[in-house]
Order: C-alpha cells, then structure tokens, then sequence
C-alpha cells in the first residue's frame, strides 16, 4: 500500500485496525452528530433559549456540532490527517483566517445597520 | 553557471522532481481550488449572515418553511426531510472514501462498485434538492405583501390540546372570489411586445372580502417578539392595516418577493442552494467520467487510481459544504 493511514479518531480514544473500518467509525459519529442537531432543532428545549455572547447557547451548540463535523470530514475521509503539517496548515489556517476576518467584518456591518433602523429616523418601511 | 557556486545540495533541493508537500502536483491543484471554492461560499455565506443581522427581528423562521415531507402531504414535519438529505450526501461521501481506499489497494471491481454507489448518491440529492425547490417557489398559504414591502399572513386561534395555538390559514380557504376584468397582459394584445408574469390567484380586494366575512381571522407580521414567536396583530388593527396597506397578494416564492417574509430569505436561498446543487450536479458528471474511466481500466493501465482520490477531494468537499449550509440555513 502506497499510503499509510493513521488509525485513531479522538486523540487515540478510538483506534481502528482497518482504513475502512475507520471509515465506517467515522460514518457512525458523524450520523450521530446529525442526529442530535435534528432533535435539538425539532424540540428546541427551552433551557438552551438564553442567549450567551449575543446568540442562543442553542445556536452556539449548532456551529460547534458543524465545526467538528467538518473537522472529521476534512480529516478522514479527506485524508487531511495522512498529509503533511505542511500541507494541513498551507490549506486549514489560509481559510480559517479569511473566513472568521469575512464573517467578523460582515455581521459586525450587519448588527449596525440594524441598530441604525431601530433607533434612527431612517425607517426601512416608509 | 559560472557563477553558481556548487553546494552538492541542489541537485536535490532546486533541480525539481521533489514533492515538499508530499502531494502530487494534481492533488494539490485540487486543495488550492477548494480553499478558493471554499472562500466562495463562505462570502454567500457570510453575506446571508449580514443580511440576517440587519433585519434580525424579522427575519422567516426556518422550522416554519420548510416542513414538507415528499408523499406525507399535509402534514408538518420540519427538518425531517433536510435531515434525510444530510445523510445522503454524507453516506455518498462514505462510499467515495471506499472506493478511494479499494483504489490504493489497486481493487478495480470494488472501485467501480463504491462510485457507482456514490453517483446514486449524487444523483438522489440533487433530485431531492429540485423538489425542495419546486416545493418553495409553490409555497402553501400565500400572503399580502404591503406598501413597504412587508409581508402579511393569515390564521387563527384553534385550541390544540387545551392550548391556544396560532394557526395558518392559505388564501384559497376563505377569499372570496369576485366579478373582475383583470387579466394577464401578453404581448400579443395592446401595447406591443410587452409583457407580464402570471397574475396570482386573488386579488387584494377578494382577499379583504374574505377576511372580513371570516371574524376569526387574525394577521401575523414578520416582527420575532420576545417569545421568538412572529408577532399576531388584534382583530381591529389587522382590519385596519390589511386595509391602509395591503397592495398585492403573494402566492410563493421568486426573487422579487415571496410569502415566506423577507424578499432576501428567498433570494439567498435560491442563491446559495443552488449553487451547492450546481457543485453537486458537476461533481456527479465528473463522477460519471471517473467511473467510465475506471469500467475502461484506465487507472489500472496506469497503476495509479489517483484520479479517483483527487475526484473525491471534490466530493467531500461537497459534503462539507452542504453541512454548513444546512446549519446555517436550516438550523440556526
């Protein structure tokens, strides 16, 4: 075999004896993950309504829960973890930095705009 | 070269052949253009945030839109079907990864098998995606859209096991239908070469006509209140304001204006599903190209099935989009 993979999830938790079992390791956390953010999308409990840092603590549960499925999809079945350190960061910190600078600036403009309509005499509804 | 002063490391380091990322030049060519695809949809995405931030108290609650479920007609099931879109796309993203790893192990059957797999995959998706698609632009209750551009929905209080509960009403249960002569302008008839969309179903006066004979009738407006419900005016005050401004009627969704709430919430939608489905439909053709090459024994002639691997970079990457849309829009 050309590539040799790396067989642990979880920081060495979990370790796999096969690629492919790691594949369907892998498939089954993921699964999960959705699972959850479905019911807690569905039921909504009112006990994660609270806002925390501006958004809903339900919110906040949602984008870590995308952010580590992403993590795993990059990972394993992208093989980002068989790359090197090189490659992982020329790609990984290059995105992470545009996008949280993008998002930053773009909902910080958003938030303004809004408090301009709520307490100024500009009115979006004349 | 006179002047190069010979080290003995040259050979090796500048003279070329090396790979110091430890990828070939395809696959890197792959990463580069999924950082700036990636960048791409982060800008629709971030743009649909700001959007979302300027009108944060009006903005169309998700769980509300999407509820359909294909062959469950009727009945409100949110999420379920998005959900059921979710695993598709991650468990084609599953047996792309098999049919990578069956590559490295030079398994020509079994890489032919797990694409073909894959494809399904693609292919149900993008299907899904088309009739959630067809199933907004529809839309279910209809609504009236105001001098401001707001828009007005239509329900009523039912008791729903000892509760009192706002429900939806759609237009067709109780707008009553009046003599009018307004019909579609086509181009064939007065003004010459000018024409017009398809009108919607009812007008504003036949809407109001129904609302007044129906006395339980109420309108919701798009302001979220403190409950993170759509605020419900009074009976008197929805006579009055349906009245002074209501100035066309909304049947669905277009990228002018739709009855869901916000004109935007449709045109982001439109924009940013569709051009994750576009990704989707292309990563299928090219899918497609793959797996003929493979059935051919092209990879195998070559030694190498990097091709598919670099194919499935693509593929995930696809994955990993549509998870992030599906927070962001359906989610959160």
């Amino acid at each position: 075999m050309a590539h040799a993979h790396k067989l642990e999830i979880l920081r060495g938790l979990i370790k796999f004896k096969s690629n492919t079992q790691k594949i369907w390791g892998v498939l089954i956390l993921l699964s999960i993950i959705t699972a959850v953010e479905v019911v807690l999308g569905i039921y909504k409990p009112a006990s994660l309504m609270q806002p925390v840092l501006g958004m809903k603590i339900l919110n906040w549960i949602f984008i870590i829960l995308t952010i580590v499925k992403a993590y795993y999809i990059t990972w394993d079945f992208m093989h980002m973890r068989d790359e090197k350190a090189s490659l992982r960061r020329m790609v990984v910190w290059t995105a992470v930095f545009l996008i949280c600078y993008l998002i930053f600036i773009l909902l910080q403009e958003g938030g303004y705009v809004f408090d301009v309509y709520e307490t100024t005499f500009i009115k979006r509804d004349f | 070269m006179d002047t190069t002063v010979t080290t003995g490391t040259e050979g090796k380091t500048w003279g070329g052949g090396n790979q110091p990322l430890g990828a070939s030049y395809g696959k890197l060519m792959m990463w580069f253009f999924i950082v700036s695809d990636a960048l791409t949809f982060s800008g629709f995405l971030a743009a649909y945030g700001f959007s979302r931030f300027k009108f944060i108290d009006a903005w169309p609650i998700a769980d509300e839109v999407f509820t359909h479920v294909p062959f469950l007609h009727g009945q409100e099931l949110p999420m379920i079907y998005v959900a059921f879109m979710t695993f598709i796309l991650i468990m084609s993203s599953v047996t792309m990864v098999l049919a990578v790893d069956a590559g490295h192990n030079m398994n020509q059957k079994k890489v032919i098998l797990y694409m073909f797999l894959t494809i399904i995959g693609g292919a149900i998706f993008v299907g899904s995606q088309a009739w959630e698609w067809a199933t907004f632009i529809k839309g279910d209750y209809g609504a009236i859209e105001t001098k401001g551009g707001n828009i007005l929905q239509f329900g009523q209080y039912v008791e729903v096991d000892g509760q009192e509960k706002f429900k939806r009403v759609a237009l067709a249960d109780f707008a009553i239908a009046q003599e009018g002569d307004r019909v579609r302008h086509e181009r064939k008839n007065g003004l010459w070469f000018q024409s017009e969309g398809s009108l919607p179903t009812y007008t504003v006066n036949e809407v109001i006509a129904g609302f007044e004979a129906n006395p339980d009738l109420q309108i919701r407006t798009q302001i979220i209140n403190e409950e993170g419900e759509k605020t419900v005016l009074s009976r008197s005050e929805s006579v009055k304001q349906l009245k002074a401004n209501g100035v066309g009627v909304v049947e669905g969704a277009n990228l002018r204006v739709n009855e869901y709430g916000s004109p935007l919430f449709a045109d982001f939608f439109f924009f940013i599903t569709g051009f994750h489905g576009f990704h989707v439909f292309s990563g299928v053709v090219i899918n497609i190209i793959i797996f003929f090459n493979v059935i051919l024994g092209t990879y195998e002639r070559r030694g190498s099935y990097e091709m598919v691997e670099k194919v499935g970079l693509y593929w995930h990457f696809v994955d990993l989009v549509w998870v992030f849309v599906f927070t962001f829009f359906y989610l959160v």
